[in-house]
C-alpha cells in the first residue's frame, strides 16, 4: 500500500475525529444558546466571553465526578455500553464526502475517508447499531425506568428506520447509485434533491429526529416520565459519553441530510471556481448547510412537546410509511417514464 | 356566559383530519412562533452587574434615622415591634444620662434595637407605626450571608451614619395619610 495514501487517510481520520468531538461539544453550547433565544433568555455567558468556554467547563466537571457503578449492575456491560454508543457514533462519518478533491504536495487528496460503493447501506446499518449502546446500557443498569427507555428506544428505532429507508430508496432511484459521492455529485450546482423530493425530505427529516432520539421523539430519555431513561444510573464521563454520542449522531444526521437532500457541497455558481479554491469553498458551504440543519433540529426541539408513545407509533406506521411508499411508487413511475421504459 | 377576554376556546374531542394528523401545519405554526421569540430582546437582568429597576418607594433594608443635629430619633416606644406581623423587631429601652443629649433626642432611647432580617417580610408597618419618624425602609437590599446569626441586624447596621445620611424623602410622603 502507498505510504502517502496511508498518511493522508490517517490525517483525514484524525481531523474528522477531532472535528466530530469538537462540534459535538459546541453543539451543547449552541443548543443552550438556541434554547435561550427561543425562551427570551441569554443563556450561558459566565465561562469566557459569551460563555464560549462552557463546553470545556462541563467536560472538566464530568471528568471529576464520582464514577459510580450501581451494586446490582452488570459491571462489564455497564462499562461497555457508553463505549459502543460513542464508537458507533464516530464511525458513521467515514463515508461522507466533504468536498471535491484537493491538490496538495503533488498528490490528489480525496476529501472522504473511504468511498464505499454501498455508502448509504453503511450509514443506515451503523446508525441502527447505535441503539445497542442504549439497550445494553439500560439493561446493565438494572433499573426499571432504564429498561423501559431501552424498549421504547429500540421499537422507535425499528419503526422509523422503515420510513427512513423508503425515503432513501427514492434518492437512490434518482441518482442510480448507493455511493454517497455519486449521490452528491448528481446534485451539481443548484440541482438539489430537495426540489425533486420535498416529501421524501420531510419524511427523512422526521425520521432523523427519531433516530437521533431528540425531542419531540425523545422517548428514550423522557425526563418527566423515565427520569432520563437509559442514563439514569450513569454518572461522570460514562454519562458524558452517552450525551456526547447523541450530539455526534446529531452532527452526522445533519451531514447526511445535507448530503442527500441539500446538495452536499454543491452550491449555485460553483462552475466559476476550480481547483483548490473550489474545494475549500465547497467544504465551507457544506459546513454552513450542516450548521443550518443542526439549528433546525434544535429549533424543533425547543418548539415541540414530546409525543405520546402511541402517537409516535401511529405517526410512524400509519402516516410516514404510507406517505414514503406512495412517494417511492410515484418517483419510480416518473423515472420509468422519463427513461422511456414504457415505450 | 359571554367571555370578557375573547380568549376562550371551545375544546372538542373530534377526530383529527388528515392534515391535522400529520401534525405538519401545527408544527410549522409553532416554529414560526418560536422564531419570532428568538429575535426578541432577552428579559434577563445580569444580576450582580446590572440591577432590576426598582420602584422609588421600594421597601428594602431598614434605617434608623437621626435628626438634623445627629441625634437618634428612636425613643424605644415599642410600637414598631407591636405592629410587626412577623415579630422581627426586639428592643431594650434605656434612660438618657446627663451628657448624652447630643446622642439621643429624647429622654428615653433604645439601648439595643434588633431586626431579624430573615423574619422580616418588608411590609413597612413598622414605618407606619413609628410616631417619631425614626424607622424607614430604604431601597437598599439586605446582603446575603452564610450564617443565620448574621441576619439579626443590631444598631450598628441599622442606625444611619452621621456623615453619610440615607435619603428617605421618596418614602416620606407616600402613605395613605399623605405626608407624615
Amino acid at each position: 500500500m502507498d505510504t502517502g495514501l496511508l498518511i493522508e487517510k490517517s490525517i483525514l481520520i484524525l481531523i474528522l475525529f477531532a472535528l466530530s468531538l469538537g462540534i459535538a461539544a459546541y453543539q451543547t453550547y449552541f443548543e443552550r444558546k438556541v434554547a435561550a433565544w427561543i425562551q427570551d433568555r441569554i443563556g450561558p455567558n459566565r465561562a469566557g466571553p459569551y460563555g464560549i468556554l462552557q463546553p470545556l467547563a462541563d467536560g472538566g466537571k464530568l471528568f471529576f465526578k464520582e464514577d459510580f457503578i450501581p451494586a446490582n449492575a452488570d459491571k462489564y456491560l455497564f462499562m461497555i455500553a457508553p463505549g459502543i454508543a460513542m464508537t458507533v457514533a464516530l464511525m458513521t462519518s467515514a463515508v461522507i464526502p466533504w468536498g471535491p478533491d484537493i491538490e496538495a504536495f503533488g498528490r490528489t487528496v480525496v476529501l472522504q475517508v473511504t468511498d464505499v460503493n454501498i455508502g448509504i447501506l453503511y450509514i443506515m446499518g451503523v446508525a441502527s447499531i447505535g441503539v445497542y449502546g442504549i439497550m445494553i446500557g439500560a439493561w446493565a443498569s438494572n433499573n426499571k425506568y432504564s429498561l423501559f427507555s431501552a424498549i421504547r428506544a429500540s421499537s422507535q428505532m425499528i419503526s422509523y428506520e422503515l420510513a427512513m429507508g423508503l425515503s432513501v430508496i427514492t434518492i437512490v432511484l434518482m441518482s442510480g447509485s448507493l455511493s454517497i459521492r455519486e449521490i452528491v455529485d448528481a446534485q451539481h450546482g443548484f440541482n438539489w434533491n430537495i426540489w425533486y423530493q420535498p416529501v421524501g425530505f420531510v419524511v427523512f427529516f422526521v425520521c432523523s429526529i427519531a433516530e437521533t432520539n431528540r425531542a419531540p421523539f425523545d422517548m428514550a430519555e423522557c425526563e418527566s416520565e423515565l427520569i432520563t431513561g437509559y442514563h439514569t444510573e450513569y454518572g461522570a464521563m460514562k454519562m458524558g459519553f452517552f450525551l456526547f454520542a447523541e450530539y455526534v449522531n446529531l452532527f452526522i444526521a445533519s451531514t447526511v441530510i445535507a448530503a442527500f437532500f441539500l446538495g452536499g457541497y454543491n452550491f449555485p455558481g460553483m462552475d466559476y471556481f476550480s481547483g483548490n479554491t473550489l474545494a475549500l469553498l465547497c467544504v465551507a458551504v457544506f459546513f454552513i448547510k450542516i450548521v443550518l440543519v443542526i439549528f433546525t433540529f434544535m429549533w424543533i426541539r425547543w418548539t415541540l412537546p414530546r409525543f405520546r408513545y402511541d402517537q409516535l407509533m401511529r405517526l410512524g406506521w400509519k402516516k410516514l410509511i404510507p406517505i414514503a411508499l406512495i412517494n417511492l411508487v410515484i418517483t419510480a413511475v416518473v423515472i420509468a417514464f422519463y427513461k422511456g421504459w414504457f415505450n | 356566559m359571554e367571555s370578557l377576554t375573547n380568549r376562550k376556546k371551545e375544546v372538542s374531542k373530534k377526530e383529527m383530519t388528515f392534515m391535522e394528523s400529520i401534525y405538519l401545519p401545527a408544527v410549522l405554526k409553532g416554529m414560526s412562533l418560536t422564531l419570532k421569540h428568538a429575535f426578541r430582546k432577552p428579559v434577563t437582568y445580569r444580576y450582580p452587574k446590572e440591577l432590576r429597576p426598582i420602584a422609588p418607594v421600594y421597601r428594602g433594608m431598614h434605617v434608623l434615622k437621626r435628626d438634623e443635629e445627629g441625634r437618634e430619633n428612636c425613643t424605644a416606644c415599642g410600637l414598631c415591634a407591636v405592629a410587626c406581623p412577623a415579630e422581627a423587631i426586639t428592643m431594650v429601652a434605656a434612660e438618657r444620662e446627663p451628657g448624652e443629649e447630643k446622642l439621643y433626642r429624647e429622654e428615653k432611647y433604645a439601648a439595643i434595637y434588633e431586626i431579624n432580617m430573615l423574619r422580616c417580610i418588608f411590609c413597612g408597618l413598622c414605618e407606619e407605626a413609628c410616631p417619631k419618624e425614626a424607622i424607614f425602609l430604604t431601597d437598599r437590599l439586605v446582603p446575603t450571608d452564610f450564617e443565620r446569626e448574621e441576619f439579626i441586624y443590631g444598631k450598628d447596621k441599622l442606625v444611619e451614619d452621621v456623615d453619610n445620611r440615607i435619603d428617605i424623602t421618596k418614602r416620606q410622603n407616600t402613605g395613605k395619610r399623605g405626608k407624615k
